[in-house]
């Protein structure tokens, strides 16, 4: 038996993945350092530490019925945001119709558990028997829209699968009524029951979206270390190539479209068990951007990157965005920091935000010298900004669209011009923001969070396109 | 056989904003191999602005001028309002990503048609908004053939849009411009080389597919009156559709593309169920995309290696 030298790949890993993976870059000075000791900590102890503090969170320090519910609605974006990796990171397919198949999901389980079907006792079947069945389902109907890809790639295939999505909507708005509800939906669903077990509390759904997030990564990581896995990332970076190396290109873009809609369609079990009902607008592309905007933050083709992305873009958009006060904090506390990041020196840095609060105080004074209505105006969420610096008039509505659109043509403006006047530009254009914000942004929430997702993904996109945790690969030419 | 007309108008006309949108994303598509979701709600910024001029004006009732030049004043405004805005959003959001991988620009794609949806609905509301073409067009005026009846508006959608694509394909076909723009579409890199000015081509094919889908949505506001913040989305896949059923890049297919979803829709309105019209055509298109991705009067492309 031949001795295999000791920096070469364990037997089983193809030597191109296992090198490219390698070919990372690391982060200069001690952050490096950092990197490289987490990278030593296996992968199984950290999904243990995760899901002790994801069962911590809850049981032991408490959650309010509001925290709760966001705790929920974050674990479901974290799951799809996973099950879309599958075929969007890993597998490189475009699929734009992904949240058809939580609809799916969420539709199955509210015809097998409600009264819907089968009059007048309806089918109440128990979770045990019918979420694994809509998930066989959800399978196959994801091997069926996966079957375009054979032949379609890139866009072509991406508006195909769009068009899926919305002939889901289609098709449960319209499509026999008196059995899916039409706009109106299903309601009074069972909650999740089986063997005498039925879960009610908002606490008991948390943990069982944690139990099925912590059971998705660990079965997707044994699928990544697979052979199948490294076939998907041949796939996505050379179909050719990997064609010609005996990876059977067309069934494996199948089964990734196959995982994908599995994982999803748990997710809408689950989602249409808590809440109970389920309607055709849950499922609309708004959603689909949501869970887009998820993967695309946290990093696609790192599944870390995407339950954490997935978490995050929840937590901010639906938790802190509802009250005005907190989404404050959160949008001047990303202002800050990303001028502490992006801003070098550090004087630079100073020079802005001394320049904004100065300039904020001449323009309110000016302003409140000849008309006091035009500053008499308050968000109600840190009403000193409001009375001192920011200008926000009595009627905020007009004055607030008006500031809007001019931070848009200041944001494109600010593209364009080079280095110093950048800097000034900076100022009127923070200040702009503030006044925005304060004047209409933080007041509309649910504008505001869609106008934030269509931002992060092209923030994203232009700034790190690998995402939070995305590895940065090295193009191999 | 009145009826099948009727349809058949109804068709042409709707064909006719399909053509006019998908224009501007075949051209897009051609010099950026960019799938530009934004292009359909620009043409709800079209209708919009078309909205305000005819409000400026002084309103549907009371006009202050003469009604062509109304319209005039309506389409050219919106055309190149909505132009710039297409050139705007090529600058900031488009070309940083000019060579990255394709998956990038066409998320940076949703982000920007999801931030114009919303920003218009931060500013004007989601409640409809009323063209009332009819108080200062008279439906009655048009062709009257026993029980069919084109009115003018229907009549002037369909001459102009075809008036337009005919400018369109004499611009591709025979000016400096439209060479540059097959140049550019064929090989960007050769183009660049040769020394045409790439950025320069590819914003003026940006300002020239806006302005199309912005007059497009002035059009559908004074045929079908109603204009809302979300009409784009739809009207842009079907119309990238039509695109890829004429053949993507080809501006004749582009038309026919329009032209024929435009009336497979009406007729099935008309004859099958006006229920389940989106929910067949978007089997059809579905069917189509697989069958034929090179489309009707596309070429296949060979994939070079």
């Amino acid at each position: 038996m031949a001795v295999e030298p000791r920096d070469s790949p364990s037997v089983g890993v193809d030597e191109w993945v296992a090198r490219s993976l390698e070919r990372r870059e690391y982060l200069p000075g001690w952050r490096g350092d950092v990197q490289r000791a987490l990278e030593q900590v296996g992968w199984w102890p950290r999904l243990v530490v995760a899901t002790a503090v994801g069962v911590f969170i809850p049981v032991v320090i408490g959650l309010n019925s509001f925290q709760t519910q966001v705790g929920i609605d974050a674990l479901l974006l974290a799951i799809l945001a996973l099950g879309l990796n599958v075929s969007v990171g890993w597998a490189g397919l475009l699929d734009l119709g992904y949240v058809a198949f939580y609809g799916f999901g969420a539709y199955g389980y509210a015809l097998l558990s409600s009264n819907q079907l089968n009059p007048p006792g309806g089918i109440h079947w128990p979770a045990y028997f019918s979420i694994p069945l809509v998930m066989i389902g959800a399978a196959i109907l994801g091997l069926l829209v996966g079957l375009p890809s054979r032949r379609l790639i890139g866009d072509y295939l991406a508006i195909v699968t769009l068009f899926f999505g919305e002939a889901f909507v289609e098709f449960t708005n319209n499509v026999a009524p008196s059995k899916l509800g039409g706009p109106n939906g299903i309601f009074a669903l069972d909650p999740l029951h089986g063997a005498h077990v039925q879960i009610t509390t908002p606490t008991g759904y948390f943990l069982v979206l944690l139990g099925l997030l912590v059971v998705s990564m660990a079965v997707l990581h044994m699928l990544d270390t697979s052979r199948m896995g490294r076939a998907w990332r041949a796939v996505r970076e050379d179909p050719l190539a990997a064609s010609a190396m005996t990876v059977p290109v067309n069934r494996v873009k199948l089964m990734a479209f196959a995982f994908g809609a599995m994982i999803a369609a748990m997710a809408g079990t689950i989602f249409a068990a808590q809440q109970t009902s389920v309607f055709p607008t849950d499922f609309d592309t708004p959603y689909l951007i949501l869970i887009y905007a998820g993967l695309i933050l946290g990093g696609a083709g790192s599944m870390s990157g995407a339950v954490l992305g997935g978490l995050l873009v929840s937590i901010v958009l639906d938790g802190f965005l509802r009250s005005p006060t907190q989404s404050s904090y959160i949008f001047y506390g990303v202002i800050l920091v990303t001028l502490c990041v992006k801003l070098r020196p550090w004087t630079r840095v100073a020079f802005v935000v001394g320049g904004t609060i100065v300039f904020g105080f001449v323009m309110h004074a000016i302003v409140a010298a000849f008309s006091s209505s035009a500053v008499a105006g308050t968000s109600g969420a840190h009403s000193w900004i409001d009375l001192h610096w920011a200008i926000v008039p009595a009627n905020p509505v007009t004055f607030g669209n008006i500031c809007f659109v001019a931070l848009l043509c200041l944001v494109v403006a600010l593209v364009q011009v080079p280095g110093r006047w950048r800097t000034m530009l900076l100022i009127p254009t923070l200040y702009v923001a503030a006044c925005a914000w304060e004047a209409r942004l933080s007041q509309v929430p649910a504008t505001t969070r869609l106008l934030l997702l269509g931002a992060i993904l092209i923030v994203v996109m232009a700034w790190r396109p690998s995402g939070l945790l995305g590895a940065r690969r090295v193009e191999i030419v | 056989m009145t009826k099948f007309t009727q349809e058949l108008v109804n068709g042409l006309t709707q064909g006719g904003l399909y053509a006019l949108v998908a224009l501007g994303y075949s051209m897009v598509y051609g010099v950026l191999k960019l799938l530009n979701f934004a292009h359909g709600d620009l043409y709800m910024v079209g209708a919009f602005v078309g909205y305000f001029v005819l409000q400026w004006f002084g309103g549907p009732t009371a006009l202050a001028v003469p009604v062509p030049i109304v319209l005039l004043a309506m389409f050219l405004l919106a055309g190149g309002g909505v132009g710039a805005l297409g050139v705007a959003i090529e600058r900031f959001a488009y070309r940083p990503l000019r060579d990255a991988p394709r998956i990038a620009p066409l998320i940076t794609a949703l982000g920007v048609s999801f931030l114009l949806e919303n920003t218009m609905l931060l500013l004007f509301g989601a409640s409809y908004r009323d063209y009332n073409t009819s108080a200062f067009i008279s439906f009655s005026t048009g062709i009257h053939i026993g029980a069919l009846n084109i009115d003018i508006v229907r009549i002037m959608v369909i001459v102009l849009s075809v008036a337009l694509m005919i400018g369109l394909r004499l611009l591709v076909s025979r000016t400096q411009l439209g060479r540059q723009m097959r140049a550019v579409a064929s090989d960007r890199e050769a183009a660049e080389m040769l020394g045409i000015n790439v950025d320069y081509t590819i914003s003026a094919t940006f300002f020239l597919g806006s302005a199309l889908a912005g007059i497009a949505g002035v059009m559908a506001g004074l045929v079908f009156n109603q204009i809302y913040t979300l009409m784009g989305f739809i009207i842009g896949l079907k119309a990238f559709t039509a695109a890829v059923v004429g053949g993507i890049g080809s501006i004749p297919g582009a038309m026919l593309g329009g032209f024929l979803i435009g009336i497979a829709e009406a007729f099935i309105t008309g004859y099958v169920s006006s229920t389940y019209t989106n929910l067949i055509v978007f089997g059809i298109l579905i069917a189509f995309m697989i069958l034929r991705p090179s489309g009707l009067l596309g070429r296949v492309q060979l994939q070079k290696v």
